[in-house]
This record gives C-alpha cells, sequence and structure tokens, in this order.
C-alpha cells in the first residue's frame, strides 16, 4: 500500500491540480482581455470607451481577487519540478517569469485602483457599487502610477507572448510534460487512477 | 514521464514557425487593437492635442477651458428629481459641492472680455459615497452634431486655408445656429448671470425601474444684465473672476436645476438640436455657491469633471458626446497633473 500511495503522489505531482489549471486558464482568459481591452480603450473616443472601462475596472478586481486566491494555492499545492535535463538557462528563465507574472497579476490592479485613487476618480464595480480610495488626491502619485500602469502593462504583454512561445516549445518541441502540466484537458491521471 | 518514451518533435522547422506564427498573430492583434495600424482612428489624444494652438498646449492646465476659478458650495435637491432617477442626489437634502467657473479657451491667460462661452464644471458628492459630475456651458446648444464634426471643426479652425470655415460650414450646417447665438446672445459681466446647460442627454432611472431620456440646465437666480462687449473690454483682462470673488464673499450665488425630459422621437443623441420649449421639465433642486477660491491652490485643480462620473439611477444615453469628453478629459487630467511644475501652487492656499 505505501509504494502504490508513494507512486500516486509522484504521479500527481506531474501535473498541476484541477484547480490550479482551472485558475490558470480562467486567468488567461482575464488577463488577456485586460491588455487588450486596456490598449483599446485609451484609443478611442468612440462610445466603446465607456463600455471598456467600465469592464476594465471590474475585472481587474476580479484579476487581483483570483491571483490572491492563486497564490494561496500555489503556496499550498506547489508546482510539478521542471525536467531534470532542461537546461539551467531556461529553468532560470522558467523561475524568473513565473515571479514577474505572479507580481505583475497582483500588482496591476493594485496600481490601477490607487491611480485612480489619486486623482479621485470612482472605482466603480457595477452602478451602484464603488470601492473606497486606497491614496488621496496626489497628482505626482496619479502620474508615477500611471507611468507604471502603462508601462507595465506592456511588459506584462511581453512576459505572457514569451510566456506562450515558452510553453509551445515545451509543447511542441521538447515534449517534456511542461505542458502538459498545465494543459486544460483532462488527461487518463484523472479519468482513471494509475492502480 | 520517463526521458525514453519522450516522442521527438515531428518537424524542428515547422514547430518553430507555428510558434513563430501564434506570438506573432497576438502581438499583431493586439497592435491593432491598440490602433496602431490605424492612424486615422480618432483617438483622444488627436482631440486633446487639437486644441492647442501654434504655441503649443497650456502647459499644467486644463487642455481647453483652461481658465477657471474654483468655487465650493451646496446643492440642495427638493425631492422632485426623484420621480425621474433613484439617484440619492434627487432625494430631499444638502449635498456638498466643488466646481469650477471657467472659460471656453485654451488660454488660460485668455481676456475675459473676449471668450464667448462660459462654462461651469459641477461635483455633488452624496452621503453613499457617490458623484454627479458634469461640465456644462451656457450656450443652448452645442456646436456641431457628432463628435468627428468637432474633430474637423478643430482642423477647419487650425486651416491656414482662407475657406477653411466655410467648406466646414458647409459639410457641417448645424455650426450656424451656434454663430447666430455668439453673434446675437447678449453678453453680462458675471458668472453668476449665466444659465449653463448641460446638452448632452442622459438616462435617468426611476424607482420603478422605468427610463427618461433626460438634459438638464441650471438658471441663475441672479437676474442677466447685458453690457455689450466693448463695454467689458474695460473692465480688465480677469473681470469675472474679480466681479465672482467680491460678488459671493457680499453673499452667496444660487442657480434652479431644471430637468429637461424628452419626448419619445427627440434628438437624445445630437446636442447640436436643442428640444421644443414645451417639454416636460421639473425642478430638482437650488445650486448655491458660497465661496470662490484661486485655482492654482483651489479645490477644483486636481478635479477631472468627466460628465460620465454618474450616480446610480444616471447613465449615459445614446449621445456620443460624454464618452469623447470622458477619454479626451482623461488625457487631458493625465498631461497637466504630469506638468504641476509648470502651474505651481502658490503655497499661500490662496483663499479669496
Amino acid at each position: 500500500m505505501k509504494s502504490v500511495q508513494r507512486i500516486r503522489e509522484v504521479r500527481q505531482i506531474q501535473r498541476f491540480n484541477p484547480l490550479q489549471r482551472t485558475l490558470h486558464w480562467l486567468m488567461a482568459i482575464c488577463i488577456l482581455a485586460m491588455l487588450f481591452i486596456g490598449v483599446g480603450m485609451v484609443s478611442t473616443v468612440a462610445s466603446d470607451y465607456l463600455t471598456l472601462v467600465n469592464i476594465h475596472k471590474p475585472l481587474g478586481i476580479a484579476i487581483l481577487v483570483l491571483a490572491l486566491i492563486r497564490l494561496v494555492v500555489r503556496l499550498r499545492y506547489g508546482a510539478p519540478p521542471l525536467p531534470l535535463d532542461l537546461p539551467e538557462p531556461m529553468k532560470l528563465a522558467a523561475y524568473l517569469s513565473h515571479y514577474a507574472l505572479y507580481a505583475l497579476m497582483i500588482a496591476m490592479p493594485l496600481i490601477g485602483w490607487a491611480m485612480l485613487s489619486a486623482a479621485e476618480y470612482p472605482v466603480v464595480l457595477w452602478p451602484g457599487v464603488w470601492l473606497p480610495r486606497i491614496l488621496p488626491l496626489n497628482p505626482s502619485l496619479h502620474t508615477l502610477l500611471w507611468n507604471a500602469h502603462f508601462y507595465l502593462a506592456f511588459l506584462f504583454f511581453v512576459l505572457i507572448l514569451m510566456h506562450l512561445a515558452a510553453a509551445l516549445f515545451h509543447g511542441l518541441i521538447r515534449r517534456d510534460g511542461v505542458f502538459d502540466s498545465m494543459a486544460p484537458t483532462l488527461t487518463h491521471d484523472e479519468v482513471a487512477p494509475a492502480e | 514521464m520517463p526521458e525514453a518514451s519522450r516522442p521527438p518533435p515531428r518537424n524542428l522547422i515547422a514547430s518553430l514557425a507555428l510558434i513563430a506564427g501564434v506570438v506573432a498573430f497576438v502581438a499583431a492583434t493586439f497592435s491593432y487593437t491598440a490602433g496602431w495600424f490605424s492612424p486615422e482612428r480618432l483617438t483622444p489624444q488627436k482631440l486633446v492635442d487639437g486644441f492647442a494652438g501654434p504655441s503649443g498646449p497650456p502647459l499644467g492646465h486644463r487642455r481647453n477651458h483652461a481658465k477657471g476659478i474654483c468655487f465650493t458650495g451646496v446643492f440642495e435637491a427638493n425631492g422632485a428629481g426623484s420621480e425621474l432617477s433613484h439617484a440619492r442626489v434627487f432625494a430631499q437634502g444638502k449635498y456638498p459641492v466643488i466646481g469650477r467657473f471657467n472659460l471656453g479657451t485654451p488660454n488660460p491667460d485668455a481676456d475675459d472680455a473676449k471668450e464667448r462661452v462660459r462654462g461651469l464644471g459641477l461635483m455633488i458628492s452624496t452621503p453613499d459615497g457617490q458623484e454627479w459630475r458634469m461640465a456644462m456651458i451656457d450656450p443652448p446648444f452645442f456646436p456641431v452634431a457628432s463628435v468627428e464634426a468637432f474633430r474637423d471643426l478643430q482642423i477647419a479652425s487650425a486651416s491656414k486655408e482662407p475657406d477653411a470655415m466655410a467648406k466646414f460650414a458647409g459639410a457641417h450646417p448645424e455650426i450656424a445656429a451656434f454663430g447666430d447665438w455668439a453673434k446675437s446672445a447678449p453678453w453680462t459681466g458675471s458668472y453668476a448671470e449665466e444659465p449653463y446647460n448641460g446638452l448632452n442627454s442622459f438616462i435617468f432611472t426611476d424607482g420603478s425601474g422605468s427610463d427618461h431620456a433626460v438634459r438638464w440646465s441650471l438658471t441663475p437666480a441672479a437676474q442677466p444684465v447685458p453690457v455689450p462687449p466693448e463695454e467689458l473690454a474695460k473692465r480688465g483682462p480677469n473681470f469675472l473672476e474679480t466681479e465672482i470673488t467680491v460678488r459671493i464673499k457680499n453673499g452667496p450665488a444660487r442657480w434652479t436645476m431644471r430637468v429637461t425630459v424628452a419626448n419619445a422621437g427627440d434628438p437624445t443623441a445630437d446636442p447640436s438640436k436643442a428640444w421644443p420649449q414645451d417639454r416636460r421639465s421639473v425642478e430638482v433642486g437650488t445650486l448655491t455657491v458660497d465661496k470662490i477660491e484661486a485655482e492654482a491652490d483651489g479645490p477644483c485643480r486636481d478635479i477631472n469633471f468627466d460628465p460620465t462620473v454618474l450616480p446610480n439611477g444616471i447613465r449615459t444615453s445614446d449621445d456620443p458626446f460624454p464618452a469623447a469628453r470622458s477619454s479626451a478629459y482623461r488625457v487631458s487630467y493625465d498631461r497637466r497633473t504630469a506638468e504641476e511644475k509648470d502651474y505651481p501652487r502658490t503655497g499661500t492656499g490662496a483663499s479669496q
């Protein structure tokens, strides 16, 4: 029994658990949508502007909540190990980019919320529900946060492109199980227990 | 996964090309969304740039309606507006306001006697933590019918072609009514004697969930006294600010807020078309201005009177202007707050 238990643990750690994968793909959709909405809304005077702003704010708060849940889940359940034969520079890139992605997932909504607060704009989740302001009115802080929100958004997008390229590299070229560890589909691991 | 069982890539070049293709596609879609492939897209940056004269924008100041003075006071709702909107601001009571009298010019040093359009920005705060912001002007209708026409007007105004404005007027005949207003409407010697009109239409939702398309305006309690512009020119370049400061020191100024309800079929999407005079209107309250402060240190300085900051119970309509104004005001705000050093605070708390 003991060995079966150990095998199951070893097998399980090959993949992120279903909660982690659900969070990952849900957030992937939210964050990509958020970045597209962001660059779209600041470049138009059409009525879409308001529609996009009215999505951007609550979606940002939703991403913040999801990111915090995800951080807790990650700390609790960890991640499958990277393949043993993965070259060191790629391992380092993987670790650093994931720290950066987590930091941005949490920081971007907070910076946006703080930026709006420093300009005394309302943070409207939906009609009638306004979040409290987390900073007092302060033009120089607003400028600092505005710049951070603007430039970090592009950094975030570039990181996501690299993340996407790396995932496909693992999935199509190295075929080392890294892509499968976060793939959205069920595998036989879950369909039928190994024993 | 055991190393030995790893299948080799079917075709390395094809796989790399696929990866590059996917990444390039996502990046291109992003660039398209950002408008980088669409130089013709009307952006808020273009609208805001369009206000700047040949000498450049007024650094540190609002990009339009750049000259202004702050006020504070109270909006006292009489309760009648509640039949049109369930917004808290219409429930009988007194709500604090921050506002700004201003001139429709991108020049913060403009001569008060030369600027035809006078405006009022207003932010009303209610105890439920919500706000109603607006920016109104004294003409009874807007010069143009669409945001694109407004941009064309900017281009025509800046054009060196002698017939640019004539061509514009040909393409946008609605400008003629505004020209007539500018020529014939009386000038007054005080911000307190001006009416201020919201011009854009919004949707009020009442307690039963019914929607009403409305516009609103402020009617001054002070009797307007017409003064010829030649006479005003003798009063000095800042006579409006001096006058309102002295006037409010001697007692508050008041306006009645009136909400006008559209009939079915009235043009809600075109602020250049006034609604017929016989439309139902409801007096919803009184604006009382009881303190004036210079803008440099005043409470209105760093407020964006974004007309789309609305309490629950009011929302935008099919009028395209509030969205365009919101996006342009945002750009103006972002720029001017980054230029604080160009518009120093006096640090004296210059309450006048």
